[in-house]
């Protein structure tokens, strides 16, 4: 196919669209300037402050845990769902695991907070936002894993309790080691929607506790400070990081053979 | 006592009753297979001898023992699966090997049955390669060794040669009866395929809409079917509608409407009146262009009408004078083109007075 000028133009527009943004707020986190106005000089001063700042230390520090913490969680229980759904082909579970990843997360952070608040009568706080973010990672985690599995050859599972592999033998043996490369995709996914995560986290954070987007947040309200692009750069970092690695195991994991 | 027995097993899906009421027995060391056209039932049956699947009423009993509440990972029972079912994150030495792992054997154990297995299967120099580097006449052997690996007492295989092309297909067949013959091991072999039912079994049980059509060996099978389904189902028969004139001693005098009479083979309890289907095969049938055929009782001319030439053999469909088609199967014995016919020849066909076989209605 001819790829006419024009064609390009429109790509590099869209791309430019996407990605200057991004780019104006690393090459401002080095500027020696308070503003982000104009270029005047290179610094890591920023990145200085940075680290003396306790607060932003302390969501950040929030952030990690939560992250951590929620993506171990929704992918144990992403991959049982995943299992599950693909093995006993159950309609309704399939639609109550894959439902958080397509509803708003407005909806879901007001229902969550409600939940919470109404019904377990739970104090906001670091408690409330794993479980949130456990909730909507869940079916990410499951979709991957069940992707994987729908790629790989029924009768395998059969042979191995055929030559004798006991149910659990058969999971730690054959089933786990074939959907491990989807289960680290989806871990890797998770967290990184969970260190992200603004809505819902807004929603369930209640009074005192930060994390880092409700940080940079409440920074920005004041004014941008260089400060705010410094931390974004290695936000941004982290999660292009993260999302590399999830998607080299997510093309593996989408392979039929391993 | 049978080493497998099967009795009044009945399997059903919904309406569908996929087994019906099925007893079998195979012994020990036997290489049986479960003949029949897909949906016939041979697979579920299958899978209730593995523990796939429970039958709905009935028993299964290996050495006696009611096999009921054992599940599959318990029965000493291993399945050829026709995917073959290989692990593909597992070398060909894992895979080989993983029965004797689940079955807590010692090291050293498994490395001399895995080693003895790889030989047994020519695959030694392949025990570190994974089952997506080997062609598909490997992986097969890989998954045969691993079902027979850990002695089972029954080895299930379900159509396992379906996937692989002609040539390595009767290499496999010959390859499988030396290996049956060395482990000494009993098959349960499930096919579609006739030809190969008939050339590696030592008893083939007909199944057809669940049910068991006749049980024998392969020759008699071929020879003696019957029922017309047999008949049909194992190799070509040629069938023409046939009512009893008189049944005599030592033969049939049978009426073929627009052809004449024929002798056949005696039939017990058939009254002169009775109808039915003569069959006989195309190997049995001469054919001629001269009427030397005369010695022959049974003899008839006809035009050809389609030739299939197969190199080895060629096939004649011969017009009969009422309209039937008749096959005759002629050995290209002789070197070139000798006495071939053409369609449109006029020939003649004959068969012996003992040949052919008559299904009573």
């Amino acid at each position: 196919m001819h790829r006419g000028p024009r064609l390009w133009a429109a790509a590099l527009a869209v791309y430019a669209f996407l990605y200057v943004p991004i780019a104006i707020i690393i090459a401002y986190s080095f500027n020696d300037s308070r503003l982000n106005a104009e270029w005047v000089g290179f610094t890591w001063h920023w990145y200085k402050v940075l680290l003396h700042d306790h607060d932003m230390l302390v969501a950040a520090g929030n952030s990690l845990f939560i992250a951590l913490v929620s993506s171990l969680v929704a992918t144990v229980l992403g991959t049982m769902a995943g299992i599950a759904i693909q093995r006993y082909n159950f309609t309704l579970l399939n639609f109550m695991v894959l439902m958080p990843v397509a509803m708003p997360e407005i909806l879901l952070g007001v229902s969550l907070l409600l939940f919470f608040i109404q019904v377990l009568n739970l104090t906001l706080g670091m408690l409330s936002i794993v479980l949130a973010h456990i909730t909507f990672s869940i079916g990410f985690v499951a979709v991957i894993v069940r992707a994987r599995l729908a790629g790989l050859d029924e009768s395998i599972f059969e042979a191995a309790r055929d030559l004798g592999a006991s149910p659990w033998e058969t999971f730690r043996y054959v089933t786990f080691p074939l959907i491990l490369p989807g289960v680290i995709a989806g871990g890797l996914m998770a967290f990184t929607l969970s260190i992200d995560d603004f809505v819902i986290t807004f929603f369930t954070a209640g009074v005192g506790l930060s994390t880092l987007p409700l940080h940079i947040y409440s920074m920005i309200k004041i004014a941008v400070t260089p400060e705010v692009n410094a931390i974004s750069t290695l936000l941004i970092l982290l999660t292009l990081t993260m999302i590399a690695l999830a998607s080299k195991f997510t093309s593996n994991a989408l392979l039929k053979k391993p | 006592m049978a080493q497998l027995e099967i009795r009044n097993v009945t399997r059903c899906f919904g309406d569908l009753i996929a087994v019906d009421n099925v007893s079998l027995n195979v012994e020990a060391g036997e290489f049986f297979t479960l003949l029949g056209p897909s949906g016939c039932g041979k697979t579920t049956l299958l899978r209730m001898i593995a523990g796939f699947d429970l039958p709905d009423s009935g028993q299964i009993l290996l050495d006696g023992k009611d096999l009921a509440n054992i599940p599959a990972e318990k029965r000493p029972i291993h399945t050829v699966f026709q995917s073959y079912a290989l692990f593909p994150h597992m070398t060909v030495a894992e895979n080989i090997s993983f029965p004797l792992r689940m079955a807590r054997r010692s090291k050293a154990e498994i490395n001399k049955m895995l080693h003895v297995a790889l030989e047994q299967v020519h695959l030694t120099d392949k025990a570190s390669a994974y089952p997506h580097e080997l062609s598909g006449g490997q992986n097969q052997r890989v998954a045969l060794a691993r079902g027979l690996v850990n002695r089972p007492l029954l080895l299930l295989l379900d159509e396992p040669l379906g996937a692989l092309d002609a040539k390595l297909r009767q290499e496999m067949q010959i390859d499988l009866i030396n290996l049956q013959r060395e482990v000494g091991i009993t098959f349960v072999f499930v096919t579609h395929a006739q030809v190969e039912a008939l050339a590696l079994s030592h008893r083939i049980a007909v199944m057809d809409q669940g049910k068991i059509v006749q049980v024998d060996e392969p020759a008699k099978l071929y020879s003696f079917p019957k029922t017309r389904f047999v008949a049909d189902f194992i190799g070509h028969i040629n069938q023409f509608e046939a009512q009893v004139v008189k049944p005599s001693h030592g033969h049939l005098c049978l009426a073929i409407s627009g052809l004449g009479e024929i002798i056949a083979p005696p039939l017990e309890g058939v009254v002169a009146g009775d109808k039915g289907v003569f069959a006989i095969r195309p190997e049995q049938v001469r054919i001629s262009a001269h009427s030397e055929l005369t010695e022959l009782k049974n003899h008839f001319s006809g035009v050809v009408h389609d030739l299939l030439y197969r190199g080895e053999v060629s096939l004649y469909k011969v017009k009969l004078a009422n309209g039937a088609m008749n096959e005759a199967l002629l050995p290209n014995s002789a070197p070139g083109r000798a006495e071939l016919f053409e369609v449109g020849d006029t020939v003649n066909l004959g068969w012996r007075h003992d040949a052919g076989i008559f299904f009573h209605d």
